[in-house]
């Protein structure tokens, strides 16, 4: 039966930010449907500028608690484009590394600490300590693992330390890397417990086509390289970049919200997945299939699952690159900064999905320009769009369950709010 | 009687937060055993408005963020400031050096009229401040030495002498020896000087030691040839509110 009135504001909760979803419906009809994104800006595009380029990374870094790295690293790139700096070699495999123990504790965080508590009909995952003790304990020491991985090699894992403009500051000890990869491996016997743990999850079955857009790189699975790869528009340089996000504000918004061949896109997990499939691990495409995710998937609340079968595929690819970084031995390199006037763009694929910082800098390596273009704030308007599809699906249900649907879908994109309104 | 313990963000990234969970497995349970966490909105969705001990994240840049800080402080028996952004002001006060006009005009263009600023400010600013747990993110040890003192009824016991102390404790070359500035000669140490240790240099996120030996810092500048300027704009990228109200 529909409830004559309905008046829904949801103060989201196990997210990272502030962020409401307001909802008015009367005579089974919806009113006002809104995500709001109420997350205070800090502004960062107007505090980068004037500061010295070895400072920038170290600044934007703090855009976002969860995805430092992600964004260390896209603002070292651009950074290092403005400048003409092509790293090494090692110095890619290092970042890669960086950036897998990055996607591997921002996943674990959310998959099993934020969002498998409305599965498992808990709060928090507080509660879970005394239901599902073996799960928490599990996802607390996968947690540490991707802490320590980070510690080896930028000194700590929130706001990374050694990784420099052009290189890295200081080298990991190839003794801790051989610890780590021992227990990288252990740890691929906690993601079959996880692969095993979600399917038993009932999944919402919902399904709403939207262009997904995510980096795209011919040799592998993209996280720090590659074009703009959209599912309607095909590839897209990295430079034109704009053409692809075309940025706008919404009143009822802190973060800018954007959109390209449609009203709305997706980025994250699941964008990856759709347009990159192919290039995961066997072991996680093994994954993907018992957890019946198959490309293209349209099911927002899958997100949650393609981020389970991205972590098979960094923890393995972990494993590789400590191989491949041990074989060629690690060596002191020299990493002067040749400071030139000049415009860059970096594009890495965060764990929340593409990433753009572009800077500006004038000849004493001062910047004088940024423009940061973040997940989160690219879903935005995906998150309403699904809103308006899901919610007359659930209107007939009681209030209580309206809502945790609602917050459901939400909690889906993994959403990370202060750093979309940055 | 557990104590009730809640978390309430205000403007930053959430880092703090979720570092105070890269606890060991056992550590949470043992935190779990001693405390009733009531409000952390980051991780769970009841929440109650009555707690003993409130932890403060981030630094107040908006009006709306007063009165509700206020509202926690007349509730907590006491308020600790987690983090640079609640500590000292953070980077969030690198916009204060331009008017809020100009920064709202760079971020959102035509639309800067929708949204508001204020000058970014510590906690301290708005309410009186028991405790700090300090660094860009705090060191997760302090955050429980913390925790475990004020269970015991104790005072935390946190480093009042400059980070060049565990440098040297370290082991690090000095950094002005190769050739860079460094703000450890006036910083709270605390942090074993992850910095410097990672092969990087000392930014001032823990803030300034009560009373700083300037006239130290002017001599190390002195000698390395570099100007108070140049320090000067390394202070500011976490410790501008602390420049400005001097």
């Amino acid at each position: 039966m529909n409830q004559v009135n309905i008046n829904v504001h949801i103060d989201l909760t196990r997210i990272e930010g502030h962020g409401h979803v307001v909802m008015r419906a009367s005579d089974g009809k919806i009113e006002e449907l809104l995500w709001e994104v109420v997350e205070s800006p800090r502004f960062f595009e107007a505090m980068l500028r004037g500061r010295h380029y070895d400072d920038v990374a170290h600044i934007a870094s703090r855009i976002c608690g969860i995805c430092s790295i992600a964004h260390t690293t896209c603002s070292l790139q651009a950074t290092e484009a403005a400048f003409g700096i092509q790293p090494s070699e090692q110095t890619l495999l290092l970042r890669k590394l960086l950036y897998d123990a990055e996607l591997l504790e921002s996943h674990v965080l959310h998959a099993l600490f934020l969002a498998a508590p409305d599965f498992l009909g808990a709060d928090s995952v507080f509660p879970l300590v005394a239901t599902h003790k073996d799960v928490v304990v599990m996802a607390l020491r996968l947690k540490k693992l991707a802490y320590n991985l980070a510690e080896a090699l930028a000194g700590r894992k929130t706001h990374p330390l050694s990784c420099t403009v052009g290189g890295f500051a200081r080298l990991p000890d190839p003794a801790d890397l051989k610890v780590l990869k021992k227990k990288l491996k252990d740890a691929l016997v906690d993601l079959d417990t996880t692969v095993k743990l979600f399917k038993t999850l009932s999944i919402p079955d919902f399904t709403r086509e939207t262009e997904y857009i995510a980096l795209k790189d011919p040799k592998e699975y993209a996280f720090i390289s590659g074009q703009i790869a959209s599912t309607d528009a095909g590839i897209v340089p990295v430079d034109k970049y704009l053409e692809v996000t075309n940025e706008f504000c919404v009143p009822h918004s802190t973060a800018k919200y954007t959109r390209n061949k449609r009203d709305s896109y997706m980025v994250g997990a699941l964008a990856r997945f759709n347009n990159n499939y192919d290039q995961l691990s066997p072991r996680a495409k093994k994954a993907a299939k018992e957890l019946g995710l198959s490309a293209p998937c349209h099911n927002p609340f899958m997100i949650t699952v393609a981020q389970v079968v991205e972590t098979i595929h960094a923890l393995e690819d972990s494993i590789n690159l400590i191989d491949k970084i041990l074989a060629r031995g690690l060596k002191e390199e020299n990493n002067a900064v040749k400071v030139r006037a000049g415009r860059g763009i970096g594009a890495v694929e965060a764990p929340r999905g593409i990433l753009f910082h572009d800077y500006t800098y004038d000849a004493n390596g001062i910047l004088t320009k940024a423009n940061c273009i973040i997940p989160t704030n690219q879903n935005h308007n995906n998150i309403q769009k699904d809103l308006e599809a899901l919610a007359p699906r659930v209107l007939n249900q009681p209030e209580d369950k309206i809502r945790l649907t609602l917050e459901m879908l939400v909690r889906a994109y993994d959403p990370c709010v202060s750093c979309s309104t940055h | 009687m557990k104590p009730k313990v809640a978390f309430f963000d205000f403007t930053g990234c959430e880092g703090c937060q979720l570092d105070a969970l890269n606890l060991d497995a056992g550590e949470v349970i043992d935190l779990l055993n001693a405390v009733d966490i009531v409000n952390f909105r980051e991780v769970k969705t009841e929440r109650a408005d009555d707690y003993d001990i409130a932890f403060i994240e981030g630094s107040i840049s908006r009006e709306s963020e007063i009165p509700r800080l206020q509202k926690i402080r007349a509730q907590a028996k006491i308020v600790i400031a987690l983090g640079a952004c609640a500590g000292i002001g953070g980077i969030n006060c690198l916009k204060n050096h331009l008017s809020m006009d100009e920064a709202r005009q760079i971020v959102y263009g035509k639309d800067a009229k929708y949204y508001d600023t204020i000058p970014a400010r510590p906690v301290n600013a708005v309410v009186t401040v028991d405790y700090y747990v300090r660094g860009c993110p705090p060191v997760t040890a302090e955050l429980v030495k913390v925790i475990k003192a004020l269970l015991l009824g104790k005072k935390p016991d946190i480093p009042n002498y400059p980070v060049c102390v565990e440098c040297k404790m370290a082991g690090n070359v000095c950094v002005f020896e190769r050739g860079m500035t460094c703000l450890g000669p006036v910083i709270r140490a605390g942090c074993d000087a992850i910095c410097v240790t990672s092969g990087r240099r000392c930014w001032g996120c823990r803030g300034l030691v009560n009373d700083p030996n300037l006239d130290s810092e002017k001599d190390i500048l002195k000698k390395y040839g570099l100007t108070v300027e140049q320090v000067v704009e390394k202070f500011k990228i976490y410790n501008t509110y602390a420049e400005v109200t001097k």
